[in-house]
């Protein structure tokens, strides 16, 4: 046989294939002797999970916990803020990714920024700062970056084409997080009830599976990395369960066709080239997660906007609403619709905590897909 | 987020380090700057995410998948056929 592109969609999808694994997972876990909650890290996953119906296929003893992994969701509002304001300076461009477009600030999204005048644009790649900022010189192009591990390679490539080409007016201000450290937090949490995790499918093709080595090793958690499609989470299930009833515990990649354990060596030193670790970064719903964010390197000083702009950036810490519940959701201690707002005050159009706001967030797909179990 | 699209590469600028890609049935330009030189090939199954590539699909591997997948099926078709015909056999009106 040789492999179709269609084949890379259509066969990770098939029926047949989700059935078949549904009814080995249902026999393995029999034999299982406590009940199991996986954590899917990665809000893509949650996305899959929730679409498909998976949690339908699952026996009881094997259940999910929605994970923080979605760097819209997790994005704290004074970070927003520091967006808004800068979109508010006059000969300014603040520039960033389409998935931040409706995610609220203290002041209103960057939507709103820009319904009121502000020159904000949403791109679908940050090399699309180049051509704005040689079509406004007069501008200072601010690029508002965001992502994991996935999408930080990207912003370095930016840098990297920015200091090649010699262009002086393109700025950046960094949100980039990391995985890892943020599963360590929330199993340091002793509330939380996570027993394993299925690791993230993009993160780890660029980190490469190595970045989780430490979870079976130091804290007892399999990992299996997982590829997004529903068969693809479903053999990896599979493959957790089979490790709980065989007594292993170990890190497995079922996205073989993608990540192996080094992941990509360019990408990575591109990151390292012009990221260091920032001290803290304070998670939407988690609170400050230690080493968990990145920052450019003191170098680069001059493209950083938050230091050239560290006069009117706010300061203040901004915490979440109190009646919002999703620091528990994401430990596994809460579900959607157990929070009192979730449907109601709390909807995609007008979220009020961090799982509502994008589609990828445990919120949002249980509003999206009805999936109330 | 961090979703990204088996694409297949259907032509590569060296100049500006560009590979057009198929998304099925959908052309666009993707950088190469994040793959070591002369990494992609015409032909090859990439995943893009956010304007770049990010990696080869490794294709031997996405088919060892398909093959298990299939497997897996004709074992649990087999397994059905078979509680079939114990069912049948146990069955009380049998031979009447």
């Amino acid at each position: 046989m040789k492999l179709e592109l269609k084949n890379l969609y259509d066969d990770f999808r098939d029926a047949d294939t989700i059935k078949a694994f549904a009814k080995i997972i249902k026999e393995d876990a029999k034999k299982l002797k406590n009940p199991i909650n996986i954590m899917e890290v990665c809000g893509g996953h949650t996305h899959t999970i929730m679409k498909y119906g998976i949690p339908q296929l699952l026996p009881s003893n094997v259940k999910f916990v929605h994970g923080p992994g979605c760097p819209v969701c997790i994005m704290p509002k004074d970070r927003i803020d520091h967006a808004y304001v800068l979109s508010q300076q006059e000969d300014a461009i603040l520039v960033t990714l389409g998935d931040m477009i409706k995610v609220p600030g203290s002041n209103g999204s960057l939507q709103d920024a820009r319904a009121k005048g502000a020159d904000v644009r949403f791109v679908y790649s940050p090399m699309d700062c180049i051509k704005i900022a040689k079509e406004n010189p007069d501008k200072k192009v601010i690029f508002f970056a965001i992502g994991f591990e996935t999408t930080t390679p990207m912003t370095a490539a930016l840098l990297d084409a920015v200091i090649k080409k010699g262009i002086k007016n393109i700025y950046f201000h960094i949100n980039h997080v990391t995985v890892p450290e943020a599963m360590v937090a929330l199993i340091s949490d002793n509330k939380a009830k996570i027993d394993a995790f299925l690791g993230p499918s993009h993160v780890s093709v660029i980190s490469g599976s190595k970045i989780y080595e430490e979870f079976p090793r130091d804290f007892n958690k399999p990992v299996v990395v997982s590829g997004f499609e529903p068969v693809d989470v479903m053999q990896s299930i599979s493959m957790i369960v089979k490790q709980f009833i065989e007594n292993r515990c170990e890190l497995e990649i079922e996205y073989k066709r993608a990540v192996n354990r080094d992941g990509n060596l360019k990408a990575q030193k591109l990151i390292d080239t012009y990221f260091q670790k920032a001290q803290n970064f304070a998670w939407r719903g988690l609170g400050n997660i230690p080493g968990s964010g990145l920052k450019l390197r003191d170098e680069f000083r001059e493209f950083n906007a938050e230091d050239i702009y560290r006069d009117i950036l706010p300061k203040d810490k901004i915490d979440d609403h109190k009646l919002c519940i999703c620091g528990d959701i994401l430990k596994g201690i809460a579900n959607p619709p157990e929070c009192t707002i979730f449907g109601t005050a709390c909807k995609p159009t007008t979220p009020v905590g961090s799982c509502m706001v994008s589609s990828e967030g445990a919120c949002a797909a249980y509003y999206k897909y009805g999936n109330l179990i | 987020m961090c979703l990204s699209i088996p694409s297949k590469v259907v032509k590569i600028d060296k100049e500006i380090n560009v590979a057009t890609v198929d998304t099925m049935g959908v052309q666009r330009d993707a950088s190469l700057d994040l793959m070591a030189e002369d990494d992609v090939k015409i032909g090859d199954y990439v995943l893009l995410h956010i304007g770049f590539v990010m990696n080869k699909i490794d294709e031997e591997d996405a088919l060892a998948s398909i093959d298990t997948y299939k497997e897996i099926i004709e074992l649990m078709n087999e397994e059905d056929r078979q509680k079939a015909i114990l069912e049948s056999d146990e069955c009380a009106n049998r031979g009447t």
